[in-house]
Formats: structure tokens, C-alpha cells, sequence
């Protein structure tokens, strides 16, 4: 017995089946969503802007005095350092987003679309980004009206931000893993805080290295936050560039090597 | 025979469990099939493996022709899938979720739009086409994502548990839907828990239980073949049950009992008269005779429990 197609195809449908269409297009697609969620919920900027912007200020205001003498001098320290928080919250919420749409069904319907299965992800990825140049923009408005300032020259955002960009993009894979995996999106939450928080905070972000014990030095000196933190001092309020970039970029590059075939082979395999 | 889908011995394991073995469907274009089975029996499995989410252990698929391994892309063209839980993104309005998918498939943003608003019109949800989805009830956010699943129109649909958990008007209206793609010339392999359901919607069905099919046929053969009427006798005086049980052994063939009646299965209701004239002529005072028809629920529990071993095939030609 063979299998054939009906011959007659239905008759008044809503649209002929659609031309395949560029992954490209797709992942702007998927992008596309995200950024339309936030029409309906404009809450999520002010979520994803307030983090930083509180940062500022009770570092400028709080911790400033104790951490450096003076409230100019500890924000040139500390802002590139909440430039590097941000970065890794918003991987987070990647991580968050992708598993509120994996445990609601959602990724099932598209993995059943005649589109490309990476497209999901790449968009995801692109939409996060926006969010995150949003919330830098955010934090170094906030930064610069409490007298932060670009000691170097102001073009140096853009490599910064290219910087930025690789890193997050390396990190992701780990927070897609983590989405893919986790079995509700609070727990993606949870996981979060418990590992990113810390990672944050066992840098040089905040407080330089040398007032910290021996063995707490050896893992801030190999924490890649420490590492992302010094290039942006380096980029935006002067200090060594090469080095940190350098070991920044090999930093994510074993992010990828370790997390890409991972995530690659959970994001395949069927749930 | 063309059919849209047909698989043969898909056979599916989780670690100790088997979600499927050895299962064959087939379903004729343009046609209902009524996958139906209590909790856990497989359907889902089933669905998944046909709407190319997951790989079969063993056996494989053809929907419209194309392999659902080796042909996945192929398939995912043709298909259209509505899951057991509503997959609609809450953060957008109706329109944005029926948008999103139009767009994914490739259509402009204007056509995307024109099938958004056409698709929700039909469904009864115009109203709602621009408030964000979070704020429908369970019955519109079924609907959505039934339209959803035929944005690209697709030419073979597959619905898990499409009603499970709707209100009686909700789910008419769903079955309304559902008969207007049948009509449209759409193939449907639908799973649900509901006879009812299956009886109202399927051409043919297909009851699956711990992963193996246990009966399939169309409706009205189930219930004859499975669930013949059951004939129950109750004498006056049950000291005479003895003699009833010999009676209606002589017609019917057999017989069970307990303190009071005497049933059997009956094929053709004409052997009643039969019965009333053998106990009149042996004198028994009749306290009640009658024929129960078998209730759709009686046919499934009675293929999906009283058969651990899966064994009863009711298969019509
Ligand atoms: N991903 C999985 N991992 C492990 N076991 C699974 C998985 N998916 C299904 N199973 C098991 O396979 C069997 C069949 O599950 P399936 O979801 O297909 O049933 P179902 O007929 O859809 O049930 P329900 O009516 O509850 O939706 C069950 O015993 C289930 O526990
Ligand atoms: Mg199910």
C-alpha cells in the first residue's frame, strides 16, 4: 500500500504554505516577539533598568566613602564593573525566557515549523542584546549624571560594547544550556542568582583584588568577569587594554568550546 | 487507499517504560482519526513522533508520503500541531501570536496580519484579537492556539487532548472548528480520553492502552463488537435463578449471574421474545427483563481495564 498525497489541496485556506524563508529573517522574527512582549508589558524595561540604576546609586552614595574616599573616584573603579553585572543578568533572563517557553509548550510548536532550529535561539540571543544596550545605556546615563566619566575618549564605548557583545554571546550558551535543562523557569531564577550573583561578585568588579585574601585572589584573578571588568576600565577610564581583552577573548572562547557541543546536543536531542 | 498518515510498528521506550510498541495507524485523507486512550496509554508519544518532535525506537511514519525521520523538513511543511497544553505566548495579543507564526512561516507582515485577523474572526475571538493573551480564559486560549497550528494551512493536523478541560460549551464550539477543517478537506488525527469525543468527531478510532493498540474500528463497530447490549432477567422468586440461567444459556449461548439477575451478551436483540416465551412455558414469574444498551464509557473500560494483557483486537475489515 503507498502513501500519497490528496490531490485536491484545501480549498479556501488562510494562505497559500508559505516560501521557506532565511534563518536570518527567522531569528529577526523571533527578535521581533520578544520586543513586541515588551509593548505589552513596559514593566520589563524599568526591571531590567533598575537593577543597574540602584547599583549606581548606592554604590555613588553608600559604599562610596568607605571603598575609595570619594564618590568620583569609586564610581570610575566600580561603573565598568556594573557594566559587567548587567551583562551577565541579562544572560540570565535569556536563560529565564528560553525555559518559560520550553516548559509552556511553546518551543514545541516552533520545532514542529518548517524553519530553521536555530533560529529560536539566534533571535533570542539578538533580542537580549538590545535589552542589554538598553541597560547600559541606562547605567552609564545614570553614572554620568552622579560624575562618572569617559576618561579615554568617548569612541571607546563602541569597542566596549563589541567586547560586550562577544562576551555575553559566549555566555549564553551556559544560560541556554541552563534554560533547555531546568524544570521551571523558577528554578532558572534560582540557578541564577545562586551561580551569576556570586561570579559578580568574586571579581574585581567592586573591590580591588589586593585588600582580598591569597586564595580568594587566585579565583577572582581567573573569574572572567574579573577579566571582562578590567578591559572596559582599560576602554573607558584608561589603564593596560591588551591583556585583559586578551584574556577576556580566551576566556570565551573556552566558554564556547565547553558549552557550545553541550548546549548544541541538549537543544537537538528530543524532550 | 491514499492515506495521510500511516505508521507502522512504532514502537517508543522512556528508560524501563514503553510509551508505544508496535503500533500501526492509518488514516485516509481527508478523514478524522480518534486516538484514544486513558492516562499515560501513549497518544502523546504518538502525536510527537508523527509531528516529527521525536524519534521512534523502532517502526516508522509517513505523513502525506514523506518519512517523519528521514523527510522531517518535508513534513513540518504539511503539518500543523496543537499540543496537550496550550503553547501560546501570553505576552502577546492574539493577533501578535497568530502574527509571529505567520511570520515565521515566511509570510510579509501585511498577509501575515490579513491571516491573523481572518483566523481569529473564524474563531470567534475577534474581540479579543488585541489584548494580550494572559487575559484569556481557557477556552479562548485552546482556540488561539488551534488557530495557531493552521496559519500555514496545513494539510494534515494533529490535536492532543484538544477539549480536556473545557466547559461543555467551549468544547461544542471547538468541535464546531474542528468539523469546519474536516470539511476544508483537512487530514486529523486527533487523541482524547472521550469517547464521546472520539464518537462525535472520528471516522474511524483507535483505543491504545500501556502503549499497544487494544481495539480500532470505526464508532458504531466498536460499540457493537465490544459493547453488545446486555440482556438482564430477574426472576420473583430467585430460587428459580437456576432455572433462568439454563434458559437463557439455551438462547444466548452463555450467561452470568449473581443473587438477583441473570445477564448475558447479546448479539441480536430478536432473541428477546424467544427468552419471554421459554420462561413463560417454564412457569417463572418475571420480576424484569430488560436490554441495556452499552454506554461508550462501558467499551473503554472495558477495552482499556479489563484486559491487562492487551490482548483483544477488534480489528473491522
Ligand atoms: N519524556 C519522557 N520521559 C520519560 N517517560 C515518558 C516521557 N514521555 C512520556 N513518558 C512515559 O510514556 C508513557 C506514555 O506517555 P504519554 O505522554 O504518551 O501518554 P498520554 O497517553 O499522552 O497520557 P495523558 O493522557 O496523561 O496525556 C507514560 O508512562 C509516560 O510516563
Ligand atoms: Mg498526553
Amino acid at each position: 500500500m503507498t502513501t500519497v498525497a490528496p490531490a485536491d489541496a484545501p480549498a479556501d485556506a488562510p494562505a497559500a504554505r508559505p516560501r521557506r524563508t532565511g534563518v536570518l529573517r527567522q531569528s529577526g522574527t523571533v527578535a521581533w516577539r520578544q520586543l513586541v512582549q515588551i509593548k505589552h508589558s513596559p514593566e520589563t524595561l524599568l526591571e531590567v533598568g533598575i537593577q543597574p540604576v540602584m547599583f549606581v546609586f548606592m554604590f555613588a552614595f553608600v559604599l562610596a566613602g568607605a571603598m575609595a574616599g570619594s564618590r568620583h573616584a569609586y564610581l570610575q573603579f566600580a561603573v565598568p564593573g556594573l557594566i559587567v553585572q548587567s551583562t551577565v543578568l541579562i544572560t540570565a533572563r535569556t536563560a529565564i525566557g528560553l525555559n518559560t517557553d520550553v516548559t509552556k509548550g511553546l518551543f514545541d510548536r516552533l520545532r514542529s515549523l518548517p524553519i530553521s532550529r536555530t533560529a529560536p535561539l539566534i533571535g533570542r540571543i539578538a533580542a537580549d542584546f538590545v535589552m542589554l544596550l538598553w541597560s547600559i545605556a541606562l547605567l552609564l546615563g545614570f553614572s554620568i549624571l552622579l560624575s562618572f566619566r569617559v576618561t579615554t575618549h568617548w569612541y571607546q564605548l563602541a569597542p566596549m560594547l563589541l567586547l560586550v557583545w562577544v562576551f555575553s554571546f559566549s555566555l549564553s550558551w551556559a544560560a541556554i544550556l541552563a534554560g533547555l535543562k531546568a524544570s521551571s523557569p523558577e528554578n532558572v531564577q534560582a540557578l541564577a542568582f545562586g551561580i551569576m550573583l556570586p561570579l559578580t561578585f568574586l571579581s574585581d568588579s567592586f573591590v580591588v583584588a589586593k585588600t582580598m585574601p591569597g586564595w580568594l585572589q587566585a579565583i577572582v584573578k581567573v573569574n572572567p568577569v574579573t577579566m571582562l571588568a578590567d578591559s572596559i576600565r582599560g576602554m573607558l577610564v584608561g589603564g593596560p587594554v591588551a591583556e585583559p581583552v586578551t584574556k577576556t577573548l580566551i576566556a570565551c572562547a573556552v566558554l564556547l568550546v565547553a558549552f557550545v557541543p553541550l548546549t548544541l546536543r541538549a537543544y537537538h536531542r528530543e524532550r | 487507499m491514499t492515506y495521510a498518515i500511516q505508521a507502522t510498528g512504532l514502537s517508543k521506550r522512556y528508560g524501563e517504560t514503553v510509551a508505544l510498541h508496535s503500533v500501526d495507524l492509518e488514516v485516509p485523507a481527508g478523514t478524522v482519526l480518534g486516538l484514544l486512550g486513558p492516562n499515560g496509554a501513549g497518544k502523546t508519544t504518538a502525536v510527537r513522533i508523527l509531528a516529527t518532535l521525536a524519534g521512534p525506537d523502532g517502526g516508522e511514519a509517513r505523513v502525506l508520503g514523506h518519512d517523519v525521520v528521514k523527510e522531517a523538513g518535508r513534513v513540518r511543511e504539511l503539518i500543523g500541531l496543537t499540543g496537550q497544553f496550550a503553547a501560546i505566548d501570553e505576552l502577546l495579543s492574539g493577533v501578535e501570536n497568530l502574527m509571529f507564526i505567520g511570520r515565521l512561516l515566511g509570510l510579509s507582515r501585511a498577509e501575515s496580519r490579513r491571516v491573523a485577523v481572518d483566523l481569529l474572526e473564524r474563531f470567534g475571538l475577534a474581540e479579543a484579537a488585541d489584548r494580550s493573551a494572559k487575559t484569556y480564559s481557557g477556552g479562548m486560549r485552546r482556540r488561539l492556539d488551534l488557530a495557531a497550528c493552521l496559519v500555514g494551512a496545513p494539510k494534515v493536523i494533529f490535536l492532543d487532548e484538544p477539549t480536556t478541560g473545557l466547559d461543555p460549551n467551549a468544547r461544542d464550539q471547538l468541535w464546531e472548528i474542528i468539523r469546519g477543517e474536516v470539511a476544508r478537506g483537512v487530514t486529523i488525527l486527533l487523541t482524547t480520553q472521550y469517547l464521546e469525543e472520539a464518537d462525535q468527531l472520528a471516522d474511524d478510532i483507535v483505543v491504545i492502552d500501556r502503549g499497544s493498540v487494544v481495539a480500532q474500528g470505526t464508532p458504531q463497530t466498536l460499540k457493537q463488537e465490544v459493547g453488545r447490549p446486555t440482556l438482564l432477567v430477574r426472576p420473583v422468586d430467585s430460587a428459580r435463578l437456576d432455572r433462568v440461567a439454563d434458559i437463557v444459556t439455551e438462547v444466548a449461548g452463555e450467561h452470568t449471574r449473581d443473587e438477583r439477575f441473570v445477564k448475558t451478551r447479546v448479539n441480536d436483540t430478536g432473541i428477546l421474545p424467544a427468552v419471554v416465551r421459554r420462561l413463560d412455558d417454564a412457569g417463572i414469574e418475571v420480576a424484569e427483563l430488560s436490554i441495556r444498551e452499552p454506554s461508550l464509557d462501558e467499551v473503554f473500560k472495558q477495552l482499556t481495564t479489563e484486559n491487562p494483557e492487551s490482548t483483544k483486537k477488534v480489528t473491522t475489515p
